[in-house]
């Protein structure tokens, strides 16, 4: 080994300078970290948004931890986020495998199911609200009773209408996330399993599925951690309504910080807020395995 | 999540959603021009909101900045819901427009204990022509601890009880002068598919209209000056309970349209269903009469239209002529606006605003100006049956108290609907309300 290639070897070990993550890091402190601490510092505090900041000591705490909203909110969320996840993740995986595939049909059909990605989020709300109109939206207009239900004014109803919604939204975006896996696939996996007359459905979960751990791994991670941002659609379709069937654990904050102008308190939630979705993330990570930097595409 | 980001997020949030809101009624209304006028940095700043009254604001505005090019005042509209949220966020981070749109009140009371409100009390006093034009119960709304912080700028808007006239003689039917008229009527309408009442549940305050007006009827205006004053366990006066078992009474027979909860105000929605035949009654504030006399012209101008006042509780203490609602909308002046810019807000207050054609232009849109001296006008005007019977309302009624989300701290308001929201879809019962709202006394 000569001293060239050594030394070569040591900077590719090293990686590039960290000063190129100089920039990101900046702005990731000015506009992240330093304003986390912030919001610490708000939630042991009293303040209506107007007048003057008061030190509180524990009082917003209690308040936010005594609440029973504030249960109903993380449970609200924690329901959200599951029926999401079982709603988008196979959708979207099949969707995604369907249109990897170079037919052209299936372009064309991939460039439709793309759309609602385009809209933002309080275009869906306001369009889904019209049409769901118990009394001048899509049931009443083409006379089908089916469609007349009270979508988003019964309690038991609304929290499915919102993961459909939220599911129409974002099943798009999670294909594309798929579709990119699929396709990195190598085509001699596919032509191995063949030879060996594995059917359609076999190659599915013997290659596919597995060569695509970590792509679950992604799209899992952005739609748990996802939903525990869901608030434009939410606040614009239901308002957290009815009652308190739909207020999740972020429009609570806002509703909370905002409508109430109890900047302490949503503070308070605001750090909640932060917790779990650092858990949920690392908890998410760690289900990758211990070699998770590892390829799957070694020896392929 | 840190709050300058959340704050950033939530504030482009909520423009969006304004933004979205401003543009849908905008296309609805058809209004014609853009929704701000033009004006340089230095220009005094007014937030308007969407609705009736828009066009009769931009109006008045566009004549005063063609008069007072050098004075000239930049004007920009929100959604009512919307509008509420983002002006205090503007006024706290110091981004608040240099007029405040407000409705008096707690909400007011709050800009003025953090300073955020000028004192208008000298300029008051130096010019009475201000003072004078006002109905003096109604001016009164802007004054807190013998100051003046707020003018009003618009119309009377008490609490309506709209019907159509239509539906009622189809099933041979007269207007509720009493609750039980009212709750009678509940299964004649439903067994005609028609539903008793509309209701804007969604935006949450149109459930507060019926709270109010029980109350006021049941227990008179003491119950909530009470609870306003924060006197402990004001809430649990027995009027209170007593309104809240009528509303679940009400909702238990079936009276609101289906969907109620989830039917908003800010799309006009509720009217629409009055309008069409497919609710026989609303209960909501006298300005919808203005968005009505537009989006169902027919309607109102063929008389097809009734209104009466809240019916009267058997046993009751309030005087049925008693009124809820908003006295006016008001314009208070932002304490952190820079001097030309206070010089010019005050010029357009003293000189510019219920300018005859101001008045005028009010009236035309169905609606009754807070001034003294209009009553030739009104009787002149083609809507003068509902515009006399409101200003005769206003005028005549014994007390009037101002919608409570607004006469409470927003604390204790923001508990206060989503609790009664609660109340509407009977999650809770009226001693659960009772007790949680004494809790918010004093918040």
């Amino acid at each position: 080994m000569s001293t060239s290639t050594g030394s070569s070897r040591r900077v590719l070990e090293k990686g590039p300078s960290g000063w190129l993550a100089a920039p990101a890091l900046v702005f990731f402190l000015l506009f992240a970290i330093i304003p986390l601490f912030g919001v610490l510092f708000l939630s042991f505090t009293k303040w209506d948004g107007l007048g003057e900041i008061k030190l509180d000591g524990l009082s917003s705490w209690t308040t936010v931890l005594t609440d029973p909203v504030t249960g109903n909110a993380l449970w609200v969320t924690a329901k959200i986020m599951f029926f999401s996840f079982i709603v988008q993740a196979p959708i979207s995986l099949l969707l995604g495998v369907f249109t990897s595939a170079s037919q052209k049909y299936r372009a064309a059909l991939a460039v439709l199911y793309f759309v609602p990605l385009l809209l933002s989020s309080a275009a869906v709300a306001i369009a889904y609200k019209a049409l769901l109109d118990p009394n001048f939206g899509l049931g009443p207009g083409l006379g089908l009773p089916f469609l007349a239900q009270d979508w988003l004014g019964n309690s038991d109803l609304v929290l499915f209408v919102v993961v459909f919604v939220i599911a129409w939204q974002f099943v798009p975006f999670h294909t594309l996330i798929y579709q990119g896996g699929v396709r990195q696939i190598p085509a001699s996996l596919y032509e191995a399993a063949q030879i060996d007359g594995a059917g359609r459905v076999q190659q599915f979960f013997a290659i596919t599925l597995p060569q695509l751990k970590y792509t679950i791994i992604t799209s899992s991670t952005l739609m748990v951690v996802g939903s525990l941002a869901y608030f434009d659609l939410v606040f614009v379709l239901t308002g957290g309504g009815p009652g308190y069937s739909t207020r999740l654990l972020p429009l609570h904050m806002y509703l909370t910080g905002f409508k109430a102008n109890d900047m302490g308190a949503a503070s308070a939630l605001g750090v909640i807020l932060v917790v779990i979705g650092l858990a949920l993330a690392l908890l998410l990570q760690r289900l990758g395995g211990k070699n998770r930097n590892a390829s799957q595409l070694e020896g392929a | 999540m840190e709050l300058q980001m959340v704050k950033l997020t939530l504030r482009s949030a909520a423009i969006a959603v304004t933004a979205a809101a401003v543009s849908i009624s905008l296309a609805a209304c058809g209004s014609s021009g853009p929704a701000s006028s033009a004006g340089n940095a230095d220009s005094a700043t007014m937030w308007g909101l969407t609705g009736g009254n828009q066009p009769v604001l931009q109006k008045s505005i566009d004549a005063w900045n063609k008069a007072h090019p050098d004075e000239a005042v930049k004007l920009d509209f929100f959604a009512n819901d919307a509008y509420k949220t983002k002006v205090r966020t503007a006024v706290g981070a110091g981004q608040g427009p240099t007029f405040i749109y407000g409705w008096g009140g707690g909400v007011l009371k709050s800009y003025v204990d953090a300073g955020q409100v000028a004192d208008l009390s000298d300029f008051v006093a130096s010019n009475p022509d201000v003072k004078n034009r006002y109905l003096p119960s109604v001016l009164k709304n802007g004054v807190i601890d013998g100051k003046t912080y707020a003018l009003p700028n618009n119309n009377v808007q008490p609490v309506v009880l709209y019907y159509n006239k239509e539906v009622f003689d189809k099933i041979g039917a007269q207007a509720p002068k009493t609750w039980d008229e009212l709750m009678a009527l509940v299964p004649k309408f439903k067994a005609a598919g028609i539903a008793p009442f509309s209701l804007g549940g969604q935006s949450k305050w149109p459930d507060l209209m019926w709270l109010e007006y029980l109350v006021e009827r049941i227990g008179g205006p003491d119950v909530f000056a009470n609870i306003a004053a924060n006197k402990p366990g004001a809430w649990s006066d027995p009027a209170v309970k007593e309104a809240l078992s009528k509303i679940q009474e009400l909702v238990d027979a079936g009276g609101f349209a289906n969907g109620f909860s989830s039917i908003a105000a800010d799309s006009n929605a509720d009217q629409a269903l009055l309008y069409t035949g497919k609710a026989a009654m609303i209960l909501q504030g006298g300005w919808i009469y203005q968005s009505m006399k537009k989006d169902a012209a027919d309607f109102v101008k063929n008389g097809k239209l009734g209104y009466v006042t809240f019916p009267s509780v058997s046993g009751g203490k309030g005087d049925p002529a008693n009124v809820v609602g908003n006295p006016s909308n008001f314009w208070s002046i932002s304490s952190k606006a820079t001097d030309s810019q206070k010089k010019a807000a005050l010029d357009y207050v003293k000189s510019g605003m219920f300018t005859d054609a101001d008045t005028q232009a009010l009236i035309d849109s169905g609606a009754v100006p807070v001034t003294t001296g209009i009553e030739s006008k009104l009787a002149a005007s083609p809507d003068k049956d509902f515009l006399s019977y409101v200003y005769g309302m206003a005028k005549n009624a014994p007390s009037f108290t101002l919608s409570w989300d607004q006469a409470l701290s927003p604390a204790q308001g923001d508990a206060m609907l989503a609790n009664l929201d609660q109340i509407f879809l009977k999650k809770i019962s009226p001693d659960q309300f009772v007790s949680t709202m004494n809790a918010t006394i004093g918040k």
